[in-house]
């Protein structure tokens, strides 16, 4: 069936870009203020069931050619990795550590170990989401 | 002096937020059928909330010298959706045939409607 939705699909296209930029931005600012790999996550798969709801489910294979079965997997194993990391420096396992770097176009910056960790968990949040309302939409 | 013209355009912004949001709701209550439920739903409530969400924005960029992106992002934000969630909401309401309000006398759509089911009629037995 065709149907008219020029104005859900062009103000999808619109907004998907501000949601996934403010998703990565509670992301990265999930260390000193409110947010976090969790709540990144969820805003990142609620963009794509955005683009899944204003479009249908092959455009969203077409566009985003990700299995998220695999993202799934890929995010617990940098959790475990992370974790594993401390023990090869010979302290107890998941103990994170932080130093201060120059980079280049942001200046001092405080990078954490805890931040990988924290992208493992988005990796399987957006995995995890995904692969619930893709398999659930699925017509057949 | 800067304090008290802030603080009274802040007053004033979010007095009137809260004065549009409610008169929104008051719209909810008392229109007759769903198409102008919406039409006070989604216009004034937009509005209330951008003026409340300015008053925010201006409160901390002045007085406190912080700008928050996230509250220019929100106001973006409710500006280009709320619309469109209320023209989904009446188009899903018309398309599943949820009838006008008794005294309505103009109904431009229905003559198009009925033409698109006349013309895919005619494809499936033609």
């Amino acid at each position: 069936m065709k149907t008219n939705d020029v104005i859900l699909q062009t103000v999808a296209k619109v907004v998907v870009f501000l949601i996934l930029t403010f998703s990565v931005f509670l992301f990265f600012a999930g260390h000193n203020n409110p947010g976090g790999g969790f709540i990144g996550g969820l805003m990142t798969a609620a963009a794509l069931v955005l683009l899944a709801l204003a479009f249908d489910l092959q455009t969203i294979r077409k566009v985003v050619p990700v299995d998220f079965r695999k993202v799934m997997a890929i995010g617990l194993m940098i959790a475990l990795l992370t974790g594993i990391g401390s023990l090869v420096l010979d302290v107890p396992f998941l103990s994170h550590t932080f130093g201060h770097f120059d980079l280049p176009l942001l200046g001092d910056t405080e990078l954490a170990t805890a931040t990988l960790f924290d992208l493992g968990v988005y990796l399987a949040v957006v995995g995890v989401t995904m692969t619930i309302i893709l398999s659930i939409g699925e017509d057949h | 002096m800067k304090e008290v013209i802030v603080e009274s355009l802040v007053g004033i912004l979010i007095l009137l937020g809260a004065l549009l949001s409610a008169l929104s709701s008051f719209g909810l209550i008392r229109l007759p059928d769903v198409y102008l439920r919406s039409h006070a739903a989604t216009k004034s409530t937009t509005l209330g909330i951008l003026s409340i969400l300015t008053g925010a924005f201006l409160y901390f960029m002045l007085l406190d010298g912080h700008t928050s992106a996230r509250l220019l992002l929100g106001i973006i934000f409710v500006f280009i959706t709320a619309p469109v969630a209320g023209h989904l909401i009446g188009r899903a309401a018309y398309r599943t045939g949820v009838p006008l309000w008794s005294q309505s006398v103009q109904d431009d759509l229905r003559a198009i409607i009925e033409q698109e089911a006349q013309s895919k009629e005619r494809g499936r037995n033609g």
